[in-house]
């Protein structure tokens, strides 16, 4: 058997119960058209991952830089410390 | 048993019960105002960001609109113009007027800081709290100076859409806001002039009943004068341009004109011809203030495409 509304209440408050619809689905579309619009608008695509209540001390502003001087600095002793070992 | 009642109850409030809760004939000018804050400010705005920040500030003037009308129940229903608002009618339970206010500036205010800054919020948030406070709760009733103080609630739009936009406060805000601010008095008090029964009615002291027509007639004057002080002053900060100070030298004197009419006459002319220069004062009052932000809309977008250079501006 097919359920069925009777109550009068529900033709009644239909208005009220499209506009609750309608305010909640726009909130909705609101919050979402937010989160799209600060994530583009970010200078590094990183910092989308920060605030997630974990030090992330890669995530720091400079921090990838600093790791790729690093790596340079490695790559550019290395062959003098393979020489001197030999 | 009033559970009973409340469902067969036949005259629900609708939707439109509750959006004319929010004042929406306030609402427009506030959403104007705000925009046009926004859309001069020297900062470009995301689209999305705007208009999320615009809904804000509209929202929030309305649920202190909703916070006014709660408030005010009782004098509105005595009043032959607001009698038939939605809580005197019996369309709306004060009680959700109540909620709905609360509920409605909570969510405009933090919104609008996740969308924008933590100024245009506080500044919202501020400008709720005047309104429903200050001027409702606290001005109104006690002073007939209320809509002086109390016109700072309408006047803070342009200021939050210019900080949404800059994250701070300028002259320019500073100005656009004392213009609305200076141009309330002599607005509401046309007003009162041919509606004065009504507000003595409900007791609300207003300049009319409590110091007489004469003073009020005064007063008008009296706030018209600094008003084109401030409304010129704009013409020559960044916002402004020569388009502007035309429209603005324009509209100044046609307002002004219409505030000396309004103090040269005695209540005998009033009464005479229906109180015509008064409703006629009005009505330019809101050509005015429109033509204004209008104007620096208009010169924002001459700026915007190099248009005001023949100017040497």
């Amino acid at each position: 058997m097919a359920m069925k509304v009777e109550h009068e209440m529900h033709q009644r408050r239909k208005g009220r119960n499209i506009g609750v619809f309608l305010l909640l689905f726009g909130l909705i579309g609101i919050v979402f058209g937010l989160t799209v619009v600060k994530v583009l608008g970010l200078s590094d695509i990183r910092q989308l991952e920060r605030f997630d209540h974990v030090a992330r001390p890669q995530l720091e502003p400079g921090a990838l830089e600093a790791a790729e001087e690093r790596a340079a600095e490695r790559a550019a002793t290395a062959p003098q410390n393979e020489e001197a070992s030999n | 048993m009033t559970d009973a009642t409340n469902h067969t109850q036949t005259q629900d409030a609708q939707m439109g019960d509750y959006f004319a809760l929010m004042k929406p004939r306030v609402m427009q000018l506030v959403v104007f105002t705000a925009l046009v804050g926004l859309l001069v400010a020297p900062v470009g705005v995301n689209p999305f960001v705007g208009f999320v920040a615009i809904l804000c500030i509209a929202v929030g003037a309305g649920a202190s609109g909703a916070l006014n009308m709660w408030w005010d129940a009782d004098i509105d229903a005595v009043m032959k113009r607001t009698v038939n608002r939605p809580i005197p009618s019996g369309a709306v339970q004060p009680g959700e007027a109540l909620g709905i206010g609360l509920a409605l500036s909570f969510f405009a205010v933090i919104l609008l800081f996740l969308a924008t800054n933590a100024l245009a919020a506080g500044l919202l948030a501020f400008t709720i709290f005047f309104y429903a406070v200050i001027y409702s709760m606290w001005l109104k009733r006690s002073t007939p100076q209320n809509i002086v103080i109390g016109g700072a609630a309408g006047a803070f739009p342009p200021m939050i859409g210019w900080a949404v936009a800059t994250g701070g406060i300028s002259i320019e805000s500073v100005l656009m806001f004392a213009l609305i601010f200076m141009w309330t008095p002599p607005h509401f008090w046309a007003l009162a002039l041919f509606v004065k029964s009504d507000y003595g009615d409900a007791n609300v002291p207003m300049l009319t009943e409590t110091h007489g027509r004469k003073a009020t007639r005064n007063h008008i004057l009296g706030y018209c004068v600094p008003l084109v002080v401030v409304a010129l002053w704009l013409g020559f900060t960044s916002v402004g341009g020569p388009f502007y100070l035309a429209v603005a030298v324009a509209l100044n004197l046609w307002f002004l004109k219409g505030c000396y009419d309004i103090w040269t006459r005695t209540d005998a002319d009033s009464d005479a011809d229906n109180h015509a220069v008064e409703k006629h004062t009005f009505k330019v009052s809101l050509y005015y203030l429109f033509g204004h932000f209008t104007a620096l809309l208009i010169e924002a977008l001459l700026r915007a495409y190099g248009l005001t250079a023949w100017a040497g501006w």
